[in-house]
Formats: structure tokens, C-alpha cells, sequence
């Protein structure tokens, strides 16, 4: 689970959502914070202003009918329904007279606007109500009286209170679902991206026919693959135009190659010949051969590296194929004063294609008997390993002769290269050219090391695993 | 034997003619696909040589034609695509063996003798028998002259191969092909080394060789000259 959250969150929809939604949760959050307090501002806009009109009405009921009228007025207006806050305090701050019951002292003792909301108990509430709320305004009378006139604020504050809570349950609904599209969205996304990255590999692994999944819901995601298939058509059209000149080449230019080989042929079979143009043309013929070995190799490699043969990979029994190889090539070590050491692994199975296996084994074991001669015919082994590592199996040839320098050990792989030492040796410098293209196309690593002395030549291949025949996206399959 | 050769390179048709006439055969030309096709079903050859480029009508679909026609004359397809699906291909479209060109005229003649014998479903003898060679598939032994020769299993099928092809050439890339069943050849004389480990068991301790290497196309099993 936690896996599959993770590649979702690899999602870039899902990235831009999230990014997009915490954006706008902060906005409205925002919005709301400033509506609710400007809200709550007008709101005390009208307090004040109430309050206001009271106090003028009771300042004129003061200036007529002196201090028992106002606080008769007084007491009169807070028996009214609805009533705003009214108090009337002697100098030591004891109430006299009006709704209220109680009041923090310091809220009396200030005179002028007390804005800040302060707690009150007023009389027609019930004792063990809790305080409510309000905003008031106090003077000090000539006497050292006190009055207090407030309005209770519980209602707009309840408001607020309501719009806030309100605010907090839809932004969580919002997160909540914004959570679940993500999530689903996202892992579609991921699905159609897991299914194309499928695909690509298929081609990449020379697939020609593969395709991009077009689903048809015609979205962005279809709309890029349909390009991507045209361009992909493109180019398997250039590589099979590519592919025909060099099977015409082979074809042009090995026909006059037979012709030449077969006529030396002839020449060599009838009686006309002495012995010395015998060996010419023996000469000729092994020259020929040698060029077409050449060209052969080298349509092999470009075929191999276009992955032409991709329809022969199959589940493949390794520890089978380097047996066989080993026996045909038991005799020739022994002929050739090699002591052979074989240590081959049971079972191991690769997906895979025999022949070309086969022929990248044999190159190493011809480049072993080749190279691996040492000065003291006892010393002279090759090793044939096939073993299991991980989840890989490994095929090495060894021998003890000169080896590779370290810096060579890439040069090698490229096509006609010879290195000096072995310049002098018949070889054509594709063969390890063709291991290389060979195991690339089986997604394995060929490299070569020091067997101190010697060239150690490792053969590193995926093992065959039911129901894997390409390699799945990592993480996305391998949760649950 | 009656060869139709089927090629459009005229002179590499003359020449594979010439070599077929001097080798006792007695082969017919056809320049392309359509010629071939008409030459093959108006009359019967012993082996179909065809090349798999042709002009108006490739080598493939000239051999299916045939076959789906119910013609089973023997063929052996040329091409210059050696690879092992295109391989498959030739062999799925109808032909009976592969060469891919260029291709060393005795290998060519040697597969015709032994296609052109092929054509006989292969009886499933348990018993081969050439000269005072003797191999008994059931048991899996070998004799010759009632001496037994120790086998590996891989020189028994060597063994089994040439002898069923007693006194025809076998060559080192048909001896790859059917009794290791590689389709390529090492650089390393590999095939001799067998050849001649399996030649130094049966014909060490007799007078009369049976198998015999063929300079410059391979090897010959026959019977010694007693029989």
C-alpha cells in the first residue's frame, strides 16, 4: 500500500492536484478567515453606532430630567425585550441599578469604548448560565457614578462560530475527496503510464510490431501515444528499409564471393593444376572463406543489435545449453593440451534464444583456446562456470594465458578491434562484438576481468521467472 | 538426377549447372519464380534448388505454392539471410534444407545426395548396418565385427548420422547442424576433434578404414573393401 501511494505520488497529476489544492485550501481559508472578519467588523460598526444612539437619547433625558430621571430611564429601557446592556455603578463600583448582575471591574473601571469583548451575567439569566458576551461603552458622571451601556454580541459570535465550524467540516470534505480523486485519477494515470512503459519496453527489446496502448477515451494520454505510434511506424519503416539494403548488400556482394569460391573450387579439382597454383588457390579459397566469415559476423552483429530475432527468446534451460557446448568443445581442449574444469549449476533456466547463446559461448571458448596458450602446455586451463547469483545466472569463461589490459577491457567488445598481441593470430576481432550485441539482447551483462593471470569473461543473465516474460515497472506490481 | 535450379543470377546459374553436369547430375534452369513454378509442376524432379530472391515470385512462395499443390519434391532453399528465423521461415514455407550463400559448392552437392534420399519417409530402423559396422538404436550399442565400441552418447548420434548416410559426403556444417543442432560454425575446428576421437575407436584396430575425411568438404563413412 504504502509502496502504490508512493509511486502515485511520483504521479505528476497527482503532484500538480495536491500542489493545486493545498493552494486553494489556503485561499479559501483565507477568504473565509476575511470575510467573517469583516463580517464580524460591520457588526460592530452597528454596535457602536446603537450604542451611540442610546447614549445621545439618554444624555438628553440627563441634561432634562437629571441623574434619578436617567437611571429611571435607564431601568425602564432594560426591562424592554431584547434590551441592550444597562448598568449604573456608584463610585465604589457597587451596581445600582440596571440589567446586569455582574461584570469584571476592570471592564467598569475604564471609561470610553471597551471593544474587546468581556463576559457579563445580566439579570434575566439564569444564575448558572454561563456569561455571555458583549461590547459597551462607560462613563463617569460628575458625582463619581458610573453607567454602562453595552449591547450583547452571543449572536453574531454564534455566527461566526457557526460559519467557521462550517468552513472547517467542507475543507475537510474537500481534502477528503480531493484525496480520493487524486488517488484514483492518479493511479489511472499510473496505469495507462505502467502500460506504455510496457509497451516501450517491448519495442526496445526489438518488438518491432509493438505498439502504444491507444484506449480511445481520445485524452491526453491517448493522443500522445497516437503520435508516438506514427513516429514509431517512422522509424520501423526507415529500419526495415535500412535492414533490406544490407540483406541486398549481402546478397549482391556474397553471390560474385561464392562465385570466386567455387571457381577456385573447381580449378582445384581438375587435373590440369601443378601443385604450386594448388596452393594458390587453396590460398584463395581460405581468403574467401575468411571474407565471408567476416561478413557474415558482421550482418549477425547489426541483426542481433536490431533485435531482429526476438521471436526466438523462450524459456530456455542454461544449465542444458552450456553442457552441450562444453562437451563440443572437450575434445578440442584436450587436442589442444588445455585442462578443462567445468562446474555447472543444475536447473538453471533464462529466456533466451539456444543458438544465439550457444554461439556467444562458443566465441568465448574459441578465444579461450585462441588466447589462454601459456609457455608451460601444464599450466594451460579453461574454466567453463555456470552458476547462480541472486536472481541472475552467470556463465564465465576463464583461461590462464596473457589476459587484457584493464583499459581495453570495453575496447574489445567494439567491432574490428584486435589488440596487437593478437594481431598475429587469424581472427576477424567480431567475436566478442557478437557476445556483446548477443547478451544485450537477452538484457544481460557481458564483461570482462582479470583471472589473474588471464581473461575472465562473464556472461550475466536475468533468470527465467513463469509468468515474466518483460521485465514489470518496479514497485507498482510488487505491492499489495 | 533431375535438379531444377531456380536462380536469377544467370552466371551463377550456369556455373552451379556446369558443377551439377560434371558431378552426374542433370539439372534445368528457370530464371525466376513464376518459371520455376511452371517448370516444377510440368515436370518431376528429384530435387527443387531454389533461391529465395527472385523476380515475380520470391523463392518462399513459389515452394508453399508447390507444396499446397501437393508437389513434395525435395527442395534445399539459397539465400543470402542466414539468420535462424528466417531459417524457420524457409523451412515452414516448405523448403527441406537451408543454405545460406555463400555456400562451398561440395556442401551444396552433398545435401542434394542426401535430400534427393531423404525423400523416402525415414523408416525408423532399429538396426544400422554398414559393412561389418553394426548400431543398434534400442540397446544403443555398436559393434563392428562383433567387437563392441564404448560410445559417448553424443558419439553414438555421430555415429548414427553417418552411418545412415553410408557412402555419401557429410559435411562439418551438417554434422553441426543435425547432431548438435547449431546452425553456426565455431572458428574452432571443433568437428574434426569429434570426427576423429570417434574415428580412432572404430577403425583403430582394423586393417580397413571406414571413416574417411574428404579434403575440403568432409567426411565419408563406407564399408571397408572385404564387403
Amino acid at each position: 500500500m504504502w509502496a502504490r501511494t508512493r509511486s502515485l505520488l511520483r504521479v505528476t497529476a497527482v503532484r500538480l492536484s495536491i500542489a493545486y489544492t493545498l493552494a486553494f485550501g489556503v485561499l479559501a481559508v483565507i477568504l473565509v478567515f476575511y470575510m467573517t472578519g469583516s463580517a464580524v467588523d460591520y457588526l460592530r460598526q452597528q454596535f457602536q453606532n446603537s450604542i451611540n444612539e442610546e447614549v445621545l437619547s439618554l444624555q438628553q433625558v440627563y441634561q432634562t430630567r437629571g441623574l434619578n430621571g436617567l437611571i429611571r430611564a435607564m431601568e425602564q429601557r432594560s426591562r424592554a425585550p431584547g434590551a441592550n446592556l444597562y448598568l449604573v455603578a456608584d463610585p465604589s463600583g457597587n451596581i445600582i441599578a440596571g440589567n446586569v448582575r455582574t461584570i469584571d471591574s476592570s471592564v467598569l473601571a475604564k471609561t470610553g469604548w471597551n471593544m474587546h469583548p468581556f463576559e457579563y451575567q445580566g439579570f434575566g439569566d439564569n444564575e448558572t448560565q454561563r456569561e455571555t458576551r458583549a461590547v459597551a461603552r462607560s462613563f463617569e458622571l460628575p458625582n463619581g457614578m458610573r453607567i454602562l451601556i453595552g449591547q450583547d454580541i452571543g449572536e453574531p459570535e454564534r455566527l461566526r462560530g457557526t460559519v467557521r465550524r462550517a468552513l472547517s467540516f467542507s475543507l475537510g470534505m474537500m481534502l477528503l475527496v480531493g484525496f480520493l480523486i487524486w488517488y484514483f485519477v492518479g493511479r489511472r494515470a499510473l496505469k495507462r503510464i505502467d502500460m506504455v512503459s510496457k509497451s516501450t519496453e517491448r519495442i526496445l527489446a526489438g518488438d518491432q510490431s509493438e505498439r502504444l496502448p491507444v484506449t480511445g477515451v481520445n485524452d491526453e494520454f491517448d493522443r500522445l501515444s497516437r503520435r508516438m505510434n506514427v513516429m514509431l511506424d517512422r522509424i520501423s519503416h526507415l529500419d526495415k528499409g535500412l535492414r533490406n539494403v544490407s540483406d541486398s548488400i549481402a546478397h549482391d556482394l556474397k553471390t560474385p564471393l561464392t562465385r570466386l569460391r567455387n571457381k577456385a573450387d573447381a580449378a582445384l579439382s581438375s587435373d590440369l593444376v601443378n601443385s604450386k597454383s594448388r596452393e594458390a588457390l587453396g590460398e584463395v579459397m581460405a581468403d574467401a572463406d575468411q571474407l565471408i566469415k567476416t561478413f557474415n559476423a558482421l550482418l549477425m552483429i547489426s541483426r542481433v543489435e536490431a533485435g531482429s530475432q526476438i521471436t526466438q527468446l523462450a524459456e530456455l534451460d542454461m544449465t542444458e545449453l552450456t553442457q552441450d557446448v562444453a562437451e563440443l568443445y572437450e575434445p578440442v581442449c584436450e587436442e589442444e593440451r588445455f585442462t578443462l574444469n567445468i562446474e555447472i549449476a543444475s536447473g538453471l533456466r533464462v529466456n533466451g534464444s539456444r543458438e544465439l547463446l550457444s554461439q556467444a559461448l562458443t566465441n568465448l571458448l574459441d578465444n579461450a583456446i585462441k588466447y589462454g596458450k601459456t609457455e608451460n602446455a601444464e599450466d594451460q586451463q579453461i574454466s567453463i562456470i555456470l552458476c547462480k547469483n541472486k536472481k541472475e545466472v552467470v556463465v564465465a569463461v576463464s583461461d590462464k594465458g596473457q589476459g587484457i589490459a584493464a583499459e581495453h577491457f570495453e575496447k574489445v567488445k567494439e567491432r574490428f578491434t584486435r589488440l596487437d598481441e593478437s594481431r598475429s593470430l587469424p581472427g576477424n576481432g567480431l567475436g566478442l562484438a557478437l557476445v556483446d550485441a548477443i547478451v544485450k539482447l537477452h538484457n544481460g551483462k557481458f564483461e570482462l576481468g582479470d583471472a589473474k593471470p588471464g581473461l575472465l569473461a562473464k556472461i550475466t543473465l536475468p533468470e527465467f521467472e513463469t509468468h515474466q516474460k518483460v521485465k514489470s515497472t518496479p514497485n507498482a506490481s510488487k505491492s499489495g | 538426377m533431375k535438379i531444377l535450379i531456380v536462380e536469377d543470377d544467370a552466371e551463377a546459374a550456369a556455373y552451379l549447372a556446369k558443377a551439377l553436369k560434371e558431378a552426374g547430375h542433370n539439372p534445368d534452369l528457370a530464371a525466376d519464380g513464376e518459371t520455376g513454378l511452371e517448370m516444377a509442376r510440368s515436370s518431376a524432379f528429384d530435387v527443387l534448388i531454389v533461391d529465395r530472391m527472385l523476380p515475380k515470385r520470391d523463392g518462399l512462395s513459389m515452394l508453399s505454392t508447390l507444396r499446397d499443390e501437393g508437389n513434395d519434391t525435395p527442395s534445399i532453399i539459397l539465400s543470402a539471410l542466414g539468420q535462424v528465423d528466417d531459417r524457420v521461415k524457409g523451412l515452414r514455407s516448405g523448403g527441406d534444407d537451408y543454405l545460406t550463400k555463400p555456400y562451398a559448392f561440395s556442401e551444396l552437392l552433398a545435401r542434394i545426395e542426401i535430400l534427393a534420399r531423404r525423400k523416402k519417409p525415414e523408416e525408423a530402423e532399429t538396426l544400422l548396418v554398414v559393412g561389418d559396422l553394426r548400431l543398434d538404436r534400442l540397446s544403443r550399442e555398436a559393434k563392428r565385427d562383433g567387437k563392441k565400441i564404448l560410445l559417448q552418447p553424443r558419439e553414438f548420434r555421430l555415429l548414427e548420422f553417418l552411418m545412415r548416410n553410408a557412402g555419401k559426403v557429410v559435411t562439418r556444417t551438417m554434422l553441426l547442424e543435425e547432431v548438435w543442432d547449431y546452425h553456426f560454425d565455431p572458428q574452432t575446428n571443433v568437428i574434426d576433434v569429434h570426427v576423429s576421437r570417434l574415428r580412432s575407436k572404430i577403425d583403430k584396430d582394423f586393417a580397413e578404414p571406414m571413416l574417411h575425411t574428404i579434403r575440403g568438404a568432409g567426411y565419408l563413412l563406407r564399408a571397408g573393401q572385404e564387403t
